[in-house]
């Protein structure tokens, strides 16, 4: 299946959205089926969905994009990205993360403070923000650091980020946690009256000093220091101790054990304001692959075991995992290419996501479609708070989407992907799902794996 | 055999036939005037050590000298390691130097595995081959230690299948205590492991020994006893409260060595630290074959080399 153009390009209009200027345009996507239902046509006006029905005709110079068949579904919003810049643009760049953003469904993404500098300013944040904006692809949403220099010790101007013109919504020091309680304590109490989210990375650091793998049974026999599953669950307990006094909104990234599911369980009972994310390799990869030694394995929190993964995915399906983060997170050869002890952990994964999804929940007949769009767009626009993404399919709703084949198969290879980097710990799978297109308010930023350039239609 | 990275890469009977080498080059070598034997003539054996040795680095050179190679030994201080080169392009510059054998040693678990894997990716394209021998990674396995202590056993005790055979320690960091688990249960001995709980590896249940905290009710039925230096250099937290408590409660002292049977012998990988997990008279003690270990690790050495590189029959 392959969606095809019948006109030529056009450029996309500018329309003021209050002050910014935000580009949208005409559409027509025609036979595409919303949450892999009925197939209709829609036709979109000024990046919003004007009209929904069989057989639509495209009034002059609309471009008109065929689905034929693919399913329909908001586009995605990645709560957890690295884009590496400023300061590791040897590994990715703000245009390379947005090109793999565009060709893996995603809509809008929230890029991850630990870049040099760090985020903890409003003139960093700005800057990540201006950047996503004259790249065009996706919507880039810097996340602001809880703390200065992601050191744990003093807090960063929470307000101020909010306020300035990235219009932080989260705030994370991801990479380290936030140790101290004092600090996650008056960070929590901070937020609650900016109405914004603390994203904690969940590791005591203290349980994991010069940890590799995940403590079990493979690193043992393999000599890797182990990083204990306790380091997780302590620390979200805590936090949403935390969390539950400060009547504050608290995410937590990257769970990877399934006791910490068993905390989330119980303080979502109590009522905490805490929502979850698991990344794609969670939900799919275990240590038994780190036996080869190959660092494109390494990932932290580290890959657990099949035990976690299987826990991993019924969590999510059952919603005490709210969302799928990709944690995407690039690393040039030379942080890859190493013994394991010297790698950097990290993996990519906003290309990938959708199909692992579809492998490990769709396929096993844990989400349907509306799943699909429920923890890849819909509760992740919420959590964050966005008004114009993850929203119903529906006339009066922005035209923010994407398209899914889902009987497409296909073959991993790092290099062949957007982002500059090429550590995937997919390569040579084949894993079922592509995405078609995908579109931002109307305008097509990806088609069949091309992106846009500049701010053209695809 | 085209590298030697794990015991886990010997059956019993390449195992087997490793220190039956190792046994026929000892006896080669007895009574003659000149300690060499010709057989590595003209081949190039480059030890790499990324981490302080002493035992290992000479017995390594002694093993490729005797059997007539050029050897030359290369420590990370000294050379461009220090200017932060990669332990690839390390790796790719002495094979490409046409290194036959490059013997590592290096603080990361994995390490020769990756190096294996950089140089046979290189074959591919270079049609040049190197071995590589696993001289210690990190905390993972010392392949050839524990050969040594195989042949010592099986001279000492006449045989290795069905022996009782006790390690004893810091099995937690210790490569020494996870490359002798997974030989000896390959070669047929029984063993068991003795340490405080703070030092055993999560999910060493499943290894093919047994477990216990208890070192005296052990003793009176050991054929062996290998004792295992508690290793500061690599603990990162508090694994037991004191020296002195864990030499009470986990060192051999000649009381214990006195429960042990008349026929046990005490192994050391060395390098010793007499008066912790072993009282100085029973490390010089009749039952301790330490120098003898060391004595084989040479001939053992001497036969991986010769297997690596004169292609012997597997």
């Amino acid at each position: 299946m392959v969606a095809s153009l019948r006109s030529s390009r056009r450029e996309a209009t500018m329309l003021r959205i209050g002050t910014e200027a935000v580009a949208v345009s005409d559409l027509l996507i025609t036979r595409a089926r919303p949450y892999g239902e009925d197939a209709v046509d829609i036709l979109v006006r000024d990046g919003v969905v004007a009209e929904i029905g069989p057989d639509l005709r495209a009034p002059d110079g609309v471009e008109v994009l065929d689905a034929a068949g693919a399913v329909l579904l908001p586009g995605f919003v990645d709560l957890h990205t690295h884009l590496r810049e400023p300061g590791g643009e040897e590994s990715e760049t703000v245009e390379s993360g947005s090109r793999a953003a565009a060709r893996g469904g995603y809509t809008a993404v929230f890029a991850m403070p630990n870049t040099d500098p760090v985020a903890d300013t409003a003139v960093v944040v700005e800057h990540v923000r201006r950047r996503g904006e004259e790249v065009g692809l996706v919507d880039v949403h810097p996340v602001g650091a809880v703390t200065v220099g992601l050191e744990g010790a003093k807090m960063a101007e929470l307000g101020t980020m909010a306020r300035s013109r990235a219009q932080v919504r989260m705030f994370s020091d991801d990479g380290r946690c936030v140790h101290d309680p004092v600090i996650m304590r008056r960070a929590l109490e901070y937020a609650s009256a900016l109405d914004v989210v603390i994203a904690q990375h969940a590791e005591d650091h203290r349980l994991t000093v010069g940890a590799q793998a995940h403590e079990g049974v493979v690193a043992s026999r393999l000599g890797l220091a182990g990083w204990p599953a306790t380091a997780e669950e302590t620390i979200v307990g805590r936090d949403c101790a935390l969390a539950r006094e400060a009547g504050a909104k608290l995410h937590v990234c990257h769970v990877s054990s399934a006791r910490t599911i068993e905390v989330l369980r119980a303080a979502k009972a109590q009522g905490v304001r805490v929502s979850a994310e698991v990344t794609p390799h969670h939900l799919l990869l275990t240590d038994a692959a780190l036996t080869s030694y190959d660092p494109v394995n390494k990932v932290n929190p580290p890959l657990r075991t099949g035990e976690d993964t299987k826990a991993m995915r019924a969590a999510l399906a059952e919603g005490v995992i709210d969302v799928v983060g990709t944690d995407h997170a690039p690393h040039a050869a030379q942080y890859k290419d190493t013994e394991w002890a010297a790698a950097r952990p990290g993996m990519l994964g906003l290309e990938t996501a959708l199909s692992v999804v579809v492998h490990t929940m769709v396929e096993p007949g844990l989400l349907d479609w509306r799943g699909v769009a429920r923890v890849l767009a819909e509760r992740p626009a919420g959590i964050a708070g966005l008004a114009d993404q993850g929203r119903p399919i529906a006339v009066g709703e922005p035209a923010t989407f994407a398209l899914v084949d889902p009987e497409a198969v296909w073959t991993v290879r790092g290099t062949a992907l957007a982002s500059k980097a090429s550590n995937t710990p997919f390569e040579g799978m084949r894993l079922p799902a592509t995405v078609v297109a995908t579109v931002l308010r109307g305008r097509v930023t990806a088609r069949s794996g091309s992106v846009a350039e500049g701010k053209a239609q695809v | 055999m085209k590298h030697l990275l794990s015991v886990t890469d010997l059956d019993a009977p390449a195992a087997t036939g490793l220190l039956d080498t190792a046994d026929r080059l000892k006896q080669a070598l007895l009574g003659r005037e000149v300690r060499k034997l010709p057989t590595l003539r003209g081949r190039t054996v480059i030890t790499m050590f990324y981490e302080n040795s002493t035992r290992t680095r000479v017995s390594f050179e002694a093993a490729g000298k005797w059997m007539s190679a050029d050897t030359i030994n290369v420590s990370a201080s000294g050379s461009s390691v220090a200017k932060g080169e990669s332990l690839r392009d390390t790796a790719l510059t002495l094979s490409a130097m046409g290194a036959d054998c490059v013997v590592v040693r290096h603080p990361a678990s994995g390490a020769a595995h990756r190096l294996a894997g950089w140089i046979d990716q290189d074959r591919e394209t270079t049609g040049t081959s190197t071995a590589i021998v696993n001289a210690g990674d990190g905390t993972h396995e010392h392949p050839t230690q524990t050969l040594l202590d195989a042949a010592t056993l099986r001279d000492r005790l006449g045989g290795i299948a069905g022996r009782r055979i006790g390690i004893v320690g810091d099995v937690l960091h210790s490569r020494v205590a996870r490359s002798n688990v997974f030989l000896l249960a390959t070669l047929g001995a029984e063993v068991v492991l003795v340490a405080p709980p703070t030092l055993l590896p999560t999910g060493v249940e499943q290894w093919p020994c047994r477990v216990s905290p208890d070192l005296d009710a052990e003793l009176p039925d050991l054929d062996a006893v290998m004792m295992l230096r508690v290793q500061a250099e690599r603990m990162h937290g508090a694994f037991f409260p004191s020296a002195r408590e864990y030499s009470i409660g986990y060192g051999l002292s000649e009381d214990r060595a006195r429960r042990l049977p008349g026929h046990a012998v005490v192994l050391h990988p060395g390098p010793m630290v007499r008066g912790m997990e072993i009282a100085p008279a029973v490390a010089d003690g009749s039952r301790s074959a330490v120098l003898a270990q060391v004595s084989n690790g040479v001939h053992v050495r001497m036969a991986v080399l010769y297997h690596l590189l004169a292609g012997a029959p597997e």
